[in-house]
């Protein structure tokens, strides 16, 4: 099971770095994002900052992880079929996609810092966060990106059945980013993180245990 | 047409609290005042909503534990009418916001919940019909039924913690607690929760039914 995992994650990496191409569009997509809100709004304000924040992550999670499933033709699914069980496959799915959203979270907010300014107090619990946050993102997409790549959809679809499941997770995440902020106080801080953190493991549970279900044909 | 013992007590309860609704006393509250009628007619929307989308998740995990297709056919026909319930109910809550809350939607919780099951399930309508292969289609539609619910259910509830309330009983808000909600409503809403879930159930089953022998038919079974 894990040489499984690991052997299927060295091979996302290594198509990944076989075609840096796709990587550093997506790159390129999140810089090209931030430089426009720098044109149109120049240096935001706190809230507005953190709001701008989490849309540029919504949008970069539906560009980057859409690759992981959608990428791979119908016929290299039946490749897998042969040498790897379902949840193997879907674990290393989930891994390298919260690597790949972690990594663009990180570049976008450093990004944010350079051209958008920054109103933070505490760097380093925004950063937890943003980390945080591209997780979420990422695992839900991902799963999302399963369902879509067997409709043999594109990425629209994905972002469709996305957008009312993300939404809620957003209005946690920006809420708790506020504490981050100097001015403001956040009631009932643990309790949300408790929530998200919570709502994480059920969507990997239900992945594990729905992934092999659009498995087989 | 089989008439079972159900459908009859359907139509005489939702008869019943359709009139008793509009003729019965009721309690005089501020803001309120004779819009508390709405109980009877908005609140069933909302729990028909729920029990149908709950109906559809059991019988798409039944198909994917016997992939049966009369159970696909099933789940899907309660997603639909169980959307069909969610329109009614947002658009009797937004009539009723427009004279209580003074505008029709405030990013109450409530709405923005059924909103969000809105999205969920016309987002369910155009996978499904995306999909030309029966099978498959089946199979996809029972996946995201279950992930989007089991989903949907835990953020309904973390959405009040986020944003408050302006429903009655919410945020010291006049409302329908245990010590508004009289006997003489209690008579009437009940049976109307009973009776229009019962409607909804037999309109999907129609549903179903029809969906059914179109599939017979494609088929030549």
């Amino acid at each position: 099971m894990y040489a499984t995992v690991l052997a299927l994650l060295k091979k996302d990496l290594l198509i990944e770095w076989r075609k840096k191409h796709a990587f550093f569009g997506v790159m390129l997509y999140v810089a090209a994002t931030v430089f426009v809100i720098n044109l149109m709004n120049g240096q935001a304000e706190a809230s507005m900052w953190n709001v701008l924040f989490w849309i540029t992550q919504l949008f970069v999670a539906i560009n980057s992880v859409a690759k992981s499933f959608l990428q791979e033709s119908e016929e290299r699914f039946r490749y897998y079929y042969t040498i790897s069980s379902p949840q193997a496959f879907i674990i290393a799915k989930l891994i390298y996609s919260v690597a790949l959203q972690c990594i663009m979270s990180l570049l976008t907010l450093l990004l944010f810092h350079l051209l958008l300014g920054s109103p933070l107090a505490n760097n380093l619990l925004f950063t937890a966060l943003a980390a945080l946050g591209g997780t979420s993102l990422s695992i839900v997409f991902t799963f999302l990106s399963a369902i879509a790549a067997k409709a043999q959809q594109n990425a629209s679809l994905m972002a469709i059945l996305g957008f009312p499941i993300v939404a809620p997770i957003l209005l946690i995440l920006s809420r708790l980013a506020l504490k981050t902020m100097n001015t403001v106080v956040v009631n009932g801080w643990w309790g949300l993180f408790m929530i998200l953190i919570l709502l994480n493991i059920l969507i990997i549970g239900l992945s594990l245990i729905l992934f092999p279900f659009l498995w087989k044909e | 047409m089989r008439l079972r013992w159900w459908k009859l007590l359907s139509i005489v309860l939702v008869f019943y609290s359709l009139y008793f609704g509009m003729m019965g006393e009721v309690p005089s509250k501020d803001i309120l005042n004779e819009t508390i009628r709405n109980l009877y007619y908005h609140v069933p929307m909302w729990f028909c909503m729920i029990l149908l989308f709950s109906y559809a998740f059991v019988y798409a995990i039944r198909y994917l534990s016997s992939n049966n297709i009369q159970y696909d056919l099933k789940s899907a026909a309660f997603n639909k009418v169980g959307i069909v319930f969610s329109v009614l109910g947002m658009i009797t809550g937004m009539e009723w916001a427009t004279y209580t809350w003074g505008e029709p939607w405030s990013n109450d919780p409530k709405q923005l919940g059924t909103a969000l099951c809105m999205l969920i399930y016309f987002a369910y309508l155009v996978l499904r019909n995306g999909i030309k292969d029966d099978e498959k289609r089946a199979k996809i539609s029972a996946v995201y039924t279950i992930f989007a619910f089991s989903l949907m259910i835990p953020l309904i509830f973390v959405l009040p913690r986020m944003v408050d309330s302006l429903h009655p009983g919410n945020g010291g808000n006049p409302g329908f607690n245990a010590y508004d909600l009289d006997n003489r409503m209690r008579m009437i809403f009940y049976p109307a929760v009973i009776g229009w879930f019962l409607l909804g159930k037999w309109i999907s089953e129609l549903k179903y039914r029809i969906d059914h022998i179109h599939y017979k038919k494609l088929y030549h079974e």
